[in-house]
Parts: structure tokens; sequence; C-alpha cells
């Protein structure tokens, strides 16, 4: 049964390092969802998360081959055992009194906001689970301009860690 | 001291105890081609291909267990040495190929003969490097032979920009006498508890099978691997890469299993209920159809690299770490245990395998007027006494000598198995008589494949590399005109060679000897002839039987039990 696995990698800060994690996927023909990487606080180290979907077999595959990677310290799957996951969407709509409305309805727990207003033009700024972003951009659709997204990035509850 | 970046690589090179570069020089690699002028140690070898000096610098790893290196241009340098580092990828070689690349300052503007050596490479080496500062040479070489010796090995490319090779750029060297990276930590001795399990199911087994391949060889454990087999009594099959680290002349050896594997070792392996895979990878030209592979068995899988496990078929018992130390402690663990095993123990089981081999299932027509290709091989084979290096290309003519020729002792056999690479036999053995200058090596070939890398017949003749080259030669890419007969109904599509050289007279061009030999009983005295000229290469043409193909087969997408068999063998259905 195949099912989302949420990857999260300590990388060698090395030039090509990220080509390697990428190119691992296309070559071994390996889904990928989403990838994001940046600098950590310990400068030699970047942290990537990815998402990818397979069934357990391949998932466990795909692991073995990134920790064989000479420029993968460690990683770990944050989807087994209780993690938090976050997105954050930009979304550029054609200003419309409907839509000022909803974002300002959905009020100041939701982690929405207009982020930049010029006379014709939003841009809408949320985060959150992956879930709910998906519900509120199939809502917004016909007015969207365009979006971009980062990617999932998560980190797991509790004492677990990825650490060094 | 003080180097410059040029005289550190060569200095690392004495450093890690090389003794041959396998080369070829050009504009970004000049400043390192003067410092291997300046000094006696590191040998260079100049071959006539980059292809010629990746496969040679294999086959001087395979042969010796050290690592191969090679040093090429960048450019065309360095493609040309592509498929040679496949080649050892595949096969878990280790390898080191310093490639030049174009200065700092020009790389990424599509500079003369830049490529991006890394970027090309990558996925098919363990590692590999761009080092961007002189200072970071010597440490970098050091990463690069361990990472290549050690764990699952493989080859690892170093990319060299010519201007950190400045003659007139010194800095100071220290060849760092260890390294360790904390990305990179290889197993070596296997976790206890995975151990006992393994034994407890090796006590339970009736019908047990060891299927071991190349990681014995590569991890030096043939002795290991000799020792379990005779205590526990078990039949042992070797994989095309695993020949040799268990005799092939031992009793309990049941062949080759696979494709083209033993009708005994292929039906033992389908009817077994405990299979015991040792530094094997469950390649798909042994294992079959995936769905019907081992029905009845449960698996125990040894192996030092974690993505080797369970990666086709799930296994029950794995156990992570290097061949050697895992054995030793597993024969504790059987000693402990006050468990004796004997032939006796599994009679019934050594009662069916003995009927399978009555099969005889490697039969050939003895009576043929022509010459039969395993009739070479099995001449070669006594004029050897079975002692030779015999390395080999690929096609039927590989398979034949994988058959025919039972190897006693590990690295005597030196293939291209992973990626099938036809070129690999001839510069092969002239890196596998480097290394082994005192004995005898063999490159069994074909036509198709001889033609590949033929031009290193000059560099063998300039460095004195006295190999048997034994060419099986049917006029056709027989390998190919065997699937094209079994499954596209003789359509030989561009399977036939026509316009062949006389190939006797062109190894006498290259000036070694050339012998053409057309009849069955020319074929004994011509090798005896060949191997008495100790300190010439000589080419024996050996014209033979054009149709004959390589049984058992198991046909793609065909079970173990599911073998095309040899018409001149015993196999009858009721066998089965
Ligand atoms: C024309 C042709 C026909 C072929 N037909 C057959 C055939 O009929 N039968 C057959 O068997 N092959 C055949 N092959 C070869 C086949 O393609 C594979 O190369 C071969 O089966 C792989 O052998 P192996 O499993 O021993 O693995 P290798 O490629 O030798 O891999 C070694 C394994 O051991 C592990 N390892 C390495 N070092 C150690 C260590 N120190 N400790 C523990 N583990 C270690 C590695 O991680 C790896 O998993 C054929 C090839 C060609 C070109
Ligand atoms: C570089 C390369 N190209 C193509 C192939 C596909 N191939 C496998 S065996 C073979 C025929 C080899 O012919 P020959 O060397 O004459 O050997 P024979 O099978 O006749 O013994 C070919 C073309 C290959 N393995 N390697
Ligand atoms: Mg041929």
């Amino acid at each position: 049964m195949s099912r989302q696995h949420i990857i999260s990698i300590l990388l060698e800060n090395e030039a090509g390092a990220l080509s390697r994690v990428a190119g691992l996927f296309s070559a071994r023909a390996y889904n990928i969802e989403s990838l994001t990487v940046a600098p950590t606080l310990d400068a030699t180290l970047s942290r990537l998360t990815l998402v990818t979907v397979g069934s357990e077999e391949t998932v466990d595959q795909i692991k073995k081959q990134l920790d064989k990677l000479v420029d993968v310290v460690k990683l770990i799957d944050l989807s087994e055992s209780f993690s938090l996951e976050r997105e954050l969407v930009l979304i550029k709509v054609k200003k419309t009194e409907a839509l000022v409305q909803k974002v300002e309805s959905l009020g100041t727990d939701a982690l929405v906001s207009i982020t930049d207003e010029t006379d014709d033009y939003l841009i809408i700024e949320l985060s959150g689970e992956k879930a709910w972003l998906d519900d509120f951009l199939l809502a917004v659709e016909s007015d969207v301009i365009e979006v971009v997204r980062t990617g999932v990035i998560g980190l797991s509850r509790g004492e677990r860690a990825l650490t060094l | 001291m003080e180097l410059s970046g040029g005289e550190i690589i060569i200095q690392s090179l004495k450093d890690e105890g090389v003794e041959f570069v396998f080369g070829y020089p050009g504009g970004c690699v000049l400043h390192i081609y003067d410092a291997i002028f300046k000094q006696d140690d590191v040998k260079h070898v100049l071959v006539r291909h980059e292809q010629g000096a990746t496969h040679a610098a294999d086959g001087y790893a395979r042969s010796s267990g050290k690592t191969g290196v090679v040093l090429v241009t960048s450019g065309p340098g360095a493609t040309n040495a592509v498929t040679g580092i496949a080649t050892a990828y595949m096969d878990s070689i280790p390898m080191v190929i310093i490639t030049g690349q174009v200065p700092r300052a020009v790389i990424g503007t599509d500079a003369f003969q830049e490529v991006d050596t890394v970027g090309i490479t990558r996925h098919c080496v363990k590692h590999n490097f761009l080092v961007k500062d002189v200072a970071d040479i010597a440490i970098t070489m050091k990463k690069a032979f361990y990472l290549a010796s050690s764990g699952r090995p493989g080859p690892v490319v170093v990319d060299i920009p010519k201007d950190i090779t400045d003659p007139n750029i010194k800095v100071p060297y220290e060849y760092p006498a260890e390294v360790s990276l904390r990305s990179y930590q290889p197993a070596v001795s296997g976790d206890i508890e995975q151990i006992i399990k393994a034994v407890k199911l090796i006590q339970e087994a009736k019908r047990p099978v060891i299927y071991s391949g190349g990681g014995v060889v590569l991890g030096e454990a043939s002795e290991e691997l000799k020792t379990l087999g005779h205590t526990l009594k078990f039949p042992v099959t070797q994989t095309l890469m695993g020949l040799g680290a268990f005799p092939g002349t031992d009793p309990q050896f049941i062949g080759m299993l696979g494709m083209h594997g033993s009708y005994e070792a292929n039906m033992a392996m389908h009817d077994s209920d405990l299979i015991i895979a040792i530094g094997a990878r469950f390649d798909d030209r042994v294992t079959g159809k995936i769905a019907d592979f081992c029905p009845h068995a449960k698996i125990i899988h040894i192996d030092v690299d974690p993505a080797s496990i369970s990666k086709t078929i799930t296994v029950d018992v794995p156990i992570v770490g290097q061949v050697k130390p895992v054995i030793l402690d597993m024969l504790a663990q059987i000693e402990s245990s006050g468990e004796t095993f004997s032939r006796e123990r599994i009679g019934a089981w050594w009662d069916q395998i003995d009927q399978w081999r009555r099969t005889d299932c490697l039969a050939y027509d003895q009576d043929s007027g022509t010459i039969k290709p395993q009739y070479v091989i099995e001449q070669l084979y006594k004029v050897t006494k079975g002692d030779a290096f015999v390395t080999s290309d690929v096609g039927q003519h590989q398979m034949f000598a994988a058959q025919f020729y039972p190897f006693d002792k590990p690295r005597r056999w030196i293939n291209s198995g992973g990626l099938g690479t036809m070129g690999f036999g001839l510069p092969a053995a002239m890196g596998v008589k480097l290394a082994q200058p005192n004995s005898d090596v063999a490159c069994v070939t074909g036509e198709g494949s001889i033609q590949m890398c033929l031009q290193e017949l000059s560099t063998m003749l300039q460095y004195s590399t006295p190999v048997k080259i034994i060419n099986l030669n049917n006029g056709y890419l027989g390998m190919v005109r065997q699937w094209q007969e079994f499954t596209y109904q003789s359509r030989y599509s561009s399977s036939y060679l026509e316009a062949l050289p006389d190939f006797s007279k062109l190894a006498e061009a290259y000036g070694h000897v050339g012998m053409q030999i057309t009849k069955k009983e020319d074929v004994e005295p011509a090798l005896r002839e060949a191997f008495a000229m100790k300190d010439r290469t000589v080419f024996l043409d050996f014209i033979t039987d054009r149709t004959e193909n390589v049984y058992p087969m198991i046909q793609a997408g065909k079970a173990h039990n599911d073998m095309v068999m040899a018409p001149n063998s015993k196999y009858k259905r009721d066998l089965a």
C-alpha cells in the first residue's frame, strides 16, 4: 500500500550535495512530491525535507539509498512517529471584496493574512498543514493568478529529533 | 615539504603504495604528467584509449585486491573513461580515477575540453569530488582511496582543475595517516542477535543452499566460506561474480546459478527451504521471475550494504556486515550450539541434488566435426592446470568460460558481470598481468568483443604484458544471435559480423604472435605451444561452431525450474 512519507535529512553543506539527492530520485524512478532545503545553525550542514509516496518496501529502499550517499549525514522518517508538518503558500489574486472578507473572516486563529495589497491585486499568505492549504486553494481557485508553495517542512514531536 | 598540486597528486599515490597508474595525457593534466616524469616510484602505463585505462586498472584491482588508479584528461578523456567507471561501479571494484578539469576561472563557460565530469559520473561512482583548492588535494586523495576500498568498494572520481596543479604554486604537504567521515560509517561485524536467529534456521533446514557472490571475493572471505560450507555440509552455488571463492572442483559445489546456471543449482534454489545468501545481491540474472523465486525458502542475507538487502527479494534474516567477521561469528555460534552437521543429516536433499546432477546439463556434442567453444575452454583448463587468471569479454564465450573452467581460487575469474561491458577482457588482462607477472593470464573473448578495445594490443607490447588471447570466433554476436534464435524465430538482425579481419595477421602487425586454429585436433597443441611462449602475447583465433548455444538457459521472465536444456543433456521431463 502506497502512502506519503516525510523524510528529513541532514546533508553536508557541499557543492553538488543537493543534486546527489535529487538525482537519486530521477535515476531510480522514485516519486518526489516536494523538496525543501536550507542551511542550519551549524554552517557545515543543510537540512532537507522531502515528501515521497510509495509502498513500505519502496520507501525503505529510498531511505537506504539516501543513507548510502556519502553527503547524507543522517536522516529520519517523520512519518514513523507523531510529527508536526507545515507549509507556506503565497497566492496572488485579483482583488475582490469577497476575498478580502473571506480572509478576514477566517480570523486570527488561522495562519492566513493579506500580506500585500495594491489597487487591484492581493498577495495572501497562509501556512499550515498541507490538507488545509489544498482546501483553501481549491476554494479560491478561480481568482488565483499565481501560487508559490515552499513544500512541506516538519519536526518530530516530543523527544525525537534529528541532530548529530 | 612544499609541493605543487601536480606533485601532491603523485606523492599521495606513492604514499598510498600505488604501483601503476593507467592513463592518457592531455592539456589539463600536463602539470601532473610533468610530476610523473620527475619520479620513478609510480609507474605510468600509457594506454591507447581511456576506456582501456579504466578496464586495465579494474583488472589490476580485481586480481590483486588493491585499488586501481586511472589518470585522464578533461573533456573527451573523462567521457571515454565513463564506460569503465560504470563497469567498476556495477561490480563494486575499488578504483580511483583522477580527471583533469579546466581551470577554475573558466569552469562553466563551455571552455575548451570542458565537461561536467562530476555531474556526468555521479550515477556511476561511489562518490566524486571536484577539488577547488590546492591545499585540499592531499586530504581529498586520502578520502578517495578510503571510500573506494572500504565498505562496499567502488570507483571514486577526483576532478582536478588545471590551475591548482600549477608547478609554481607550492603548499606544505603532509599525507593524512587516516581519515574519517562523519557521514560514512560502513558496517563491520553483524548484529549477534541476527546471527543467532540465522543459526537457528540453519539447524532446522532440511533443504538448505548456500548462495554466495562477489562480496565473498571482495571481502577476502574465501577461507571462511569454505569452512562454513565444509562445517555444514550444505550444497554451495555461486553467482558469476562469486566463482572461485568456493572451489569449483569441490564436491559440494553444485555449479553457478541463474540464467545460465546449472540445472542442479537452479532446481535446488527452487526447492530449497533455506537460502543463505552471502555477499550476493539477488540480481535479475540470478532470480529469474521474482514472484516465483525460491517459493519455499526462508532467506538469510549477509551484505555490507543495507541497500542490497530486501531490494528485490524480501529476506527473513538480514545481517548487515562484512562477510568475513559475520561468517566467523556464525561459525562460533554453530560450534557453541553443539549441533553436528553431516551430509547424512540432509541425505535426502543430497540424493535429490545428485539425481539432478545426472542430467549432465552442460553436455555438448563431442562428435562434432567443428571446434566446439566448450571444448576449447576444457582444453584451456587442462593446459593451464586450472590455475590461470582468466579474464573475459561479454557474450557466449563468457558463459562457456564460467561453466567449463572451474575456478578453485578467488580473484582468478575476472569479468564484467553487472554492466556486461564488451571490450573489458583485453585491457583487463593487461592489468591482471601487471599485478600477477608470474602467473598465466588468458583472455577469453569473441570476435565481436575483442574489437572494442583491440588497440590495447599496442600497449601490451610496450609494457611487455604477455597474455594468451583465446578468441572463440563464431562469426556472430553469438549471445545476441542465441536470443534471436529463441525469441525472434531466428531473425538474425545485425548479429552477423561480416568483413572480419584476419586476427592472427593483425596480432602479428602489433608485434605479437598470431595463430588461427580450424581443426579440433589442433586445439590442445596450439594452446600448449602458446602457453610455452612465456614472454609473448599470443592471439589464438579459434574458428568455432558458428551456432552453438549456451545451455541451460532461463529465459527472461521465467522461474528457476523452467530452463531450456541442452539437446545433448540427459534431461527428461520426469526428472524435473
Ligand atoms: C551475458 C551475461 C550473463 C550473465 N548470466 C549470469 C548467470 O547466469 N548467473 C549469474 O549469477 N550471473 C550472471 N550474470 C552476472 C549478473 O549480471 C550479475 O553481475 C551477478 O549475478 C551479480 O553477482 P553477485 O550477486 O555476486 O553481486 P556482486 O555484483 O558481486 O555484488 C556483491 C554484493 O556483495 C556485497 N559486498 C561487497 N563486499 C562485501 C563484503 N566485504 N562483505 C559483505 N558484502 C559485501 C555488495 O554490497 C553486493 O551486494 C551475467 C552477466 C552477463 C553479462
Ligand atoms: C558495449 C556493449 N555493447 C553491446 C552489448 C550487447 N551484447 C552482449 S553479448 C553481445 C555479443 C558478443 O559477441 P562476441 O564478442 O562475438 O561473443 P559471442 O557471444 O559470439 O561469444 C552483444 C552485442 C554489450 N554487452 N556491450
Ligand atoms: Mg562471436
